[in-house]
């Protein structure tokens, strides 16, 4: 596995843990600007379901994704513990702050970088671009470090992609229909 | 606008142009192959060379012109983006930088310099395309077609009414060859308006016949008043001397008699200064006269001293009149009216929960105040239109005389306000629209008379209000869009499927498309599909649409622009469904009518209301947003007009009109359906803005798919 350590070389960094399903994450606390308990939720009609809709944060209007469904596990459940981590992030040059539903945050927590395992090839079930890589949290229990970024970037990417959808295309689709129809 | 400004705005435009340029280059030499960047660096380009020309900086369009060609071929593949591609548009780009100082007295460019950055531009390009022409010819060619080139749009004096003195001083040789002044001042006569002034010779000797001034004023240009001469010449002393051209404020100022006579040499300032201290003030001269006391004169000459200093406080006072603010402090105070609009309301609804009689009034007058607080600061953002209008007057000018045609420009609405932000953006998008008016719509006179129409073709440029939007048209009476031609382009970039039958709109809106050009040849003004894609994309950035319309071929062309007046609050109405606020922009709603459960029954569920004699289509919200529940007895239609066209909106509760500050709702939804935005409502919900003319658009072809479902 000495071949696949990139990325995982920086010292002792502080991570804070959540819970998604039973299992524990982790991000980079330095993302993470603060943690809310669930307030009202507006669904954005029409979105995928991982998109829970925005809430109003102090009178800024901050969009909310569910990471349970993002990641393919299932929808958070609301309980007491359900928390939103607002965590910032940089899309086309301005910092954005997006809301990210989980389970339950559990604390902040040191990770050496050779407490950092890589990310295995396969077994996670997961898409493996979304992991920086297994925290190490005793003999046998590992921590999943998400990379963030990537996670909630993907997002803007598919906004991006239906976007750019020109409407030269409907007029292409309009023609093949009719073409079809004929 | 003086000369100066403009020469101020195309440096500001041109200093941001260049920095996109220099940043998209450095992208495309990481991403060689990334069309879209390529796009970036020619459209940079292309803007350069389009403001350069239309503001008189006649050597960066020429400059430009070159490289853009180079571009060009790099865009439709032909030529590969290497490094040394990237050298030199960046070289092209340091050059041009250069020209923009020199032509406006802070640095100098060297002319060669731009010849070697295009000479190694065509070597490139002759070398990727295989080219039989030998690379050295066209860099070889470069340095003498270019002064013929640049002779014509170098005199400025062409199509500028410029003042001139000429002297002409003919000899005996002149007289004795048969020559008459009478006839040259006829000539001179048919270039413009002159004034002729014979100064009699003052000795009478053989060979001095006197000398002949005349004052001209004309648009031909100094080689055509020189040309009047050119058989004289050899025979006579003719001096012309350009005095001034239009616009010239040096010109244009008043000079006393004296200054005159010094600054043509006739008099010494020395003698001038003597004769005038020999003449006495007016005031002496009526005392010495006795016709007023020297007492009257004096209190007459305090007043004149009172009057003038109240002039000059008068000018002060006008100068405070407007005072220049930046536009982010601008834009940090409509952020706070939002806020406080939004607290506002809170305030409202927490003092109508309470009760309590003594807050009623104190709250009312803060809800009046900040609604008028509001569409004050709205207010400072707006501006008349009509101050972009003028630099187009100047644009149509300069090109329908470079193109040898003959255009007038009209507006009107030049009064109609909208927001600064937006008249920012319009700019560019309107100088393409323009551009491609006279270009391509527009014939030239001749064909223009043989096709029945004045030899004056008309370009109208108008700014109207509709509802909550301005509505701003471009129309030429040209030649109108050539469907089939537009048809053959568009299938050839493979936009439309040759065997499709689409109808006309679909056919024209593919003029949007990049690349597209229907014009035969390349010109330094347009014609290579560039632009009008730019303009779709600007204005679809401000949350407007555009449109073309032409009413066939000879007919002219219309395109239509239209865009929210502003970008900031509206006044919207609050629904709701189920427990989802919505807000409609209050602008587009007409009215509320019931919709009962025996309505619906009575049409069989098709979803259709006759409202006063008129069969009105509605949409349900609750089944076109698909919210789960129960939808009551009774439901409320809002009907509302997109585009002249009526429809309803079907939803649970109509709550009231609200004032709404608009939310963007993140990037992660700017794809949303039906949706464009969001506001806080007073209890601290979010409401969702209805998008309703997506709303219409995605209704409609959702209906017409499940249709074709049926049909298959």
């Amino acid at each position: 596995m000495a071949t696949n350590t990139e990325g995982v070389e920086q010292q002792a960094t502080q991570y804070l843990t959540f819970v998604l399903r039973d299992e524990g994450f982790a991000i980079e606390i330095g993302k993470v600007r603060e943690v809310l308990d669930v307030t009202t939720l507006t669904r954005i009609p029409r979105m995928p379901d991982y998109l829970s809709g925005v809430i109003n944060l102090r009178g800024s209007v901050v969009p909310v994704m569910d990471l349970g469904q993002k990641l393919g596990m299932g929808p958070i459940s609301h309980t007491k513990n359900t928390c939103i981590m607002i965590v910032e992030l940089e899309v086309e040059g301005a910092m954005v702050e997006m809301g990210v539903l989980t389970d339950s945050v559990q604390m902040v927590l040191d990770l050496q970088a050779e407490e950092i395992e890589a990310v295995p090839r396969m077994g996670t079930n997961l898409n493996t671009e979304f992991i920086k890589g297994m925290g190490r949290q005793g003999e046998d229990k590992f921590l999943i470090i998400l990379d963030i970024d990537r996670v909630l970037a993907s997002e803007g990417e598919a906004a991006l992609r239906g976007e750019m959808v020109p409407s030269v295309t409907e007029t292409q689709e309009a023609a093949r229909a009719d073409a079809g129809a004929a | 606008m003086s000369e100066s400004e403009y020469g101020e705005v195309f440096r500001e435009e041109a200093t941001e142009l260049l920095e996109e340029l220099e940043s998209a280059l450095l992208e495309l030499e990481k991403n060689p192959t990334d069309l879209k960047i390529v796009g970036r660096v020619f459209r940079a380009m292309h803007t350069i060379k389009g403001s350069g020309a239309m503001f008189g900086f006649d050597d960066i369009a020429k400059f430009t012109h070159h490289v853009e060609t180079v571009l060009d071929k790099v865009r439709d593949g032909a030529v590969p983006v290497t490094k040394e591609l990237i050298d030199l548009t960046l070289a092209s780009r340091d050059h041009i930088t250069a020209l923009l100082d020199a032509a406006t007295g802070t640095g100098a460019a060297d002319p060669a310099r731009g010849e070697e950055i295009i000479a190694g531009m065509q070597t490139l390009v002759a070398a990727a395309t295989g080219d039989a022409a030998p690379a050295p010819a066209p860099a070889a060619k470069q340095p003498e077609a270019a002064p013929v080139e640049s002779e014509a749009p170098q005199d400025k004096t062409v199509g500028q009414l410029t003042h001139y003195r000429i002297h002409l001083k003919p000899t005996a040789e002149f007289f004795a060859a048969g020559g008459g002044v009478e006839p040259l001042l006829d000539e001179l006569r048919k270039l413009g308006e002159c004034t002729v002034f014979l100064h009699e010779p003052q000795a009478r000797e053989a060979g001095d016949y006197g000398l002949w001034e005349a004052l001209l004023t004309t648009k031909q240009g100094i080689n055509a008043v020189r040309d009047v001469f050119v058989f004289a010449e050899s025979s006579c002393l003719v001096k012309v001397v350009p005095l001034a051209t239009e616009g010239d404020e040096e010109f244009s100022e008043h000079k006393r008699l004296g200054e005159i006579l010094v600054e043509r040499g006739e008099i010494a300032p020395e003698a001038l200064k003597e004769i005038l201290d020999q003449q006495k003030p007016l005031g002496e001269l009526l005392v010495e006269a006795k016709l007023v006391t020297r007492t009257k004169v004096e209190s007459a000459l305090a007043e004149q001293e009172m009057r003038k200093s109240q002039k000059l406080a008068a000018q002060k006072a006008k100068a405070a009149d407007s005072i220049r603010v930046g536009a982010d402090k601008l834009d940090r105070l409509i952020n706070l009216v939002g806020e406080l609009v939004v607290t506002q309301a809170q305030l409202t609804q927490v003092a109508s929960q309470l009760g309590e009689s003594d807050l009623v009034e104190p709250v009312e007058q803060i809800e009046r105040l900040t609604a008028e607080m509001r569409d004050c600061v709205l207010g400072i953002r707006m501006l008349p239109i009509g101050t972009t209008f003028a630099r187009f007057k100047r644009l149509v000018r300069d090109l329908s005389t470079e193109l040898g045609k003959d255009v007038v420009m009209q507006t009107d609405g030049a009064e109609t306000e909208l927001d600064k932000n937006v008249i920012d953006q319009l700019g560019d998008p309107l100088v393409h629209l323009i551009r491609n008016s006279i270009d391509h719509g527009i014939e030239a006179p001749d064909a223009r008379e043989a096709a029945g129409k004045p030899r004056r073709g008309a370009i109208h440029l108008s700014a109207t209000h509709a509802g909550a939007n301005v509505l701003i048209t471009v129309s030429d009476d040209g030649r109108g869009l050539d469907r089939e031609k537009i048809r053959e382009k568009a299938i050839a970039k493979g936009l439309i499927k040759p065997e499709a039958e689409v109808d006309d709109a679909a056919i024209f809106n593919t003029i949007f498309a990049p690349g597209l050009s229907t014009a035969g040849t390349v010109t330094s003004v347009s014609g290579r599909g560039v632009g009008m894609d730019v303009v779709k994309s600007t204005v679809e950035g401000l949350k407007g649409s555009v449109s073309v319309h032409s009413s066939g071929k000879g007919k002219g062309t219309t395109i239509a622009i239209s865009l929210p007046l502003t970008l900031a609050i509206i006044d919207g109405l609050l629904v709701q469904v189920e427990d989802t606020h919505f807000v409609l922009p209050l602008s587009q709603v007409l009215e509320c009518v019931e919709l009962t459960k025996e309505d619906i029954a009575r049409f069989h569920e098709r979803r259709v209301l006759p409202v006063r004699d008129q069969l009105v289509p509605y949409v349900r919200l609750r089944d076109f947003f698909a919210i789960p529940g129960q939808r009551p007895d009774l439901e409320q239609l809002v009907i509302v007009e997109i585009n002249d066209e009526r429809f309803g909106v079907v939803l649970d509760d109509v709550i009231g009109e609200h004032q709404t500050v608009l939310k963007s709702l993140g990037w992660v939804y700017r794809n949303a359906i039906g949706v464009s935005g969001s506001t806080i409502l007073g209890n601290g919900k979010v409401a969702l803005i209805l998008d309703m003319p997506n709303v219409l658009k995605h209704a409609r072809l959702e209906e017409q798919g499940a249709i074709r479902n049926i049909v298959h």
